[in-house]
């Protein structure tokens, strides 16, 4: 008792000011490091046949422009497709019904069973197998008739491919969220009177939905890359627009890069769309929400100041 | 004598082949507060849950304010009831977990008012002044935006209670309300609920805090195994308990 008075009286100790330990190991592995980055900027900079210049000039060709905006568009309807999907099937597979559950695991197994790239190629093709496609009752009279080959161009083809298989992977993403919410949530919410699907929809999704966004997000800039396959079904997408331009002028490697540096962009924006995403559906379950970037360097500004006043 | 609130008869309960209830039988009337008392795996908590239809019972009659829970009695049948039916007969049935399962992605205003505006279809705007007069009569006037994360176990239970409250319900379950609690916080809880008993709610209380059934419950029951050892006035059970079974627990937990 009588040390704290003291203390109290003295005011607080000085902070510890040591000799830090030195890390010689880190210096060695740093310099590493720099090292092997000069090489590969001073390469790629000194080496004349990358030629920069052709990059630069096809960077806002109006092909690859709008080659981006198909990929992106690809991206977003077949995600968007993937995640109705996967919420769909993720409620599904927990059905109590054996029937309903197991025609989601049936799904679910075919469509990460077999390659995407095959998918793609199937339905490209599924005029020879469905000539005709009629919309109606089943096994009864069709309200709609339509021309295979006519409604599923190359694009819709892409969408199919691209967004049932998403909702396969999406579908096992969306259950462990649903899963990883405790189940006193669901008594809570039945207790006050919500029905099954309020809870689902109010409770539970919403607090699974931190679960569901990280691998969601990773997801989302996979396909983005993935979508780049449509090109072997002759969708003007941004890796298609390159091979066009190259098989002319056959600048191959400067188109590739071109569209690797467009990839990289786009994969870039979606990680802040992520990180403010996590952020949104984090509250509650943190109690400091995570800072964001404008934040983080406002307060290092901060602490600098201090420390050197 | 009018309807009971809760009357159970012979209700047998089990998960697989373990039988957790083995024949209850159990009253509880209007304005009372019953204390269940018992060693845990008694069946008192699947009791609790039965009685709001969380879980079904398997055989018996159990039936809350004269109609029969989860089900319709007709032509000398019981008809299964809809979902919606059972969840607008549990919007009236009020009930408290022993860890508090507030909505964590909801500030406390938030899961007051949540309720009454998707299962009332009160207004927003009611909903959310209502829930603030609910927090401040359970004395968290000064912590309605903060969501679970930030509350402390004594405050969660108090919203919790708030949110039944919410719901105007005519019973309000409680199921260890205060077992999740440091022993500096089961005081603010336990004080809640008395205010509840005093204002004339009908209670079930599964606890442990023999001192509370002891000043508020009307009566109080001992369950063990499944069954119903002995029922009656707080003073006959938990003073002059006439079972061995009752004595041997009350001794431990006294």
């Amino acid at each position: 008792m009588s040390t704290e008075q003291d203390t109290a009286a003295q005011g607080r100790p000085e902070d510890i000011r040591a000799v830090p330990v030195r890390h010689p190991g880190r210096w060695v592995a740093a310099a590493i490091v720099v090292v092997v980055a000069v090489a590969i900027v001073h390469s790629i900079a000194s080496n004349p046949r990358f030629e920069w210049s052709v990059v630069g000039h096809y960077m806002f060709d109006e092909r690859i422009v709008e080659g981006l905006r198909v990929t992106v568009e690809l991206t977003v309807i077949a995600m968007a497709i993937g995640i109705v999907l996967g919420i769909v099937l993720a409620v599904m597979r927990l059905s109590p019904n054996p029937l309903v559950s197991g025609g989601s695991w049936g799904y679910i197994w075919f469509f990460r069973g077999t390659p995407v790239l095959v998918q793609l190629l199937f339905w490209y093709n599924i005029a020879a197998l469905y000539p005709k496609i009629d919309v109606g009752i089943p096994f009864g009279p069709a309200f709609i008739h339509a021309d295979a080959n006519s409604l599923i161009t190359p694009f819709t083809a892409a969408i199919l491919g691209l967004g049932l298989n998403e909702g396969a992977y999406m579908a096992e993403i969306v259950r462990a969220g649903i899963i990883s919410v405790p189940e006193g949530q669901a008594d809570a919410a039945r207790s006050l009177g919500m029905t099954r699907l309020q809870t689902m929809r109010r409770i539970v999704l919403p607090q699974a939905m931190r679960v569901i966004i990280p691998p969601t997000g990773n997801e989302t800039i996979s396909m983005l890359k993935t979508s780049s396959l449509a090109y072997t079904i002759a969708v003007g997408e941004l890796l298609y627009a390159a091979t066009n331009i190259y098989s002319q002028n056959f600048k191959t490697i400067q188109l590739l890069i071109v569209a690797s540096i467009w990839y990289i962009v786009c994969t870039s924006v979606l990680y802040v769309g992520q990180f403010y995403l996590e952020r949104y559906y984090g509250r509650g379950a943190t109690r400091e929400l995570a800072q964001t970037p404008l934040q983080r360097v406002w307060i290092g500004l901060r602490s600098m100041h201090r420390s050197w006043s | 004598m009018s309807t009971p609130m809760v009357l159970a008869e012979a209700v047998h309960k089990r998960f697989g082949r373990n039988e957790v209830l083995r024949g209850i039988d159990f009253v509880v009337q209007p304005r009372e507060v019953s204390c269940l008392l018992g060693p845990s795996g008694s069946g008192k908590s699947t009791f609790l849950r039965c009685i709001n239809h969380l879980d079904k019972i398997d055989a018996g009659r159990l039936s809350v304010d004269g109609e029969l829970v989860g089900y319709r009695e007709s032509g000398g049948k019981l008809h299964e009831l809809r979902e919606s039916e059972i969840a607008r007969k549990r919007a009236e049935i009020g009930m408290l977990f022993q860890h508090f399962n507030l909505f964590g992605n909801m500030t406390a205003v938030e899961n007051v008012s949540c309720a009454p505006v998707l299962v009332k279809g009160a207004s927003r705007e009611h909903a959310r002044a209502s829930a603030r007069e609910l927090l401040d009569r359970v004395g968290l006037s000064d912590r309605l935006d903060h969501y679970p994360s930030q509350l402390s176990g004594g405050q969660q239970q108090r919203v919790a209670i708030a949110r039944a409250l919410a719901m105007d319900p005519k019973l309000i379950l409680f199921d260890e309300p205060t077992s999740a609690l440091d022993p500096e916080l089961v005081d603010e809880v336990l004080g809640a609920m008395k205010a509840l008993a005093n204002d004339g709610m009908t209670m079930i209380v599964v606890t442990h805090e023999i001192g509370f059934a002891a000043e508020v419950a009307d009566t109080v029951t001992f369950m063990d195994e499944g069954v119903v050892v002995e029922s009656g006035a707080p003073e006959q059970v938990l003073r002059e308990p006439r079972h061995e079974r009752t004595r041997a627990f009350l001794s431990k937990v006294l």
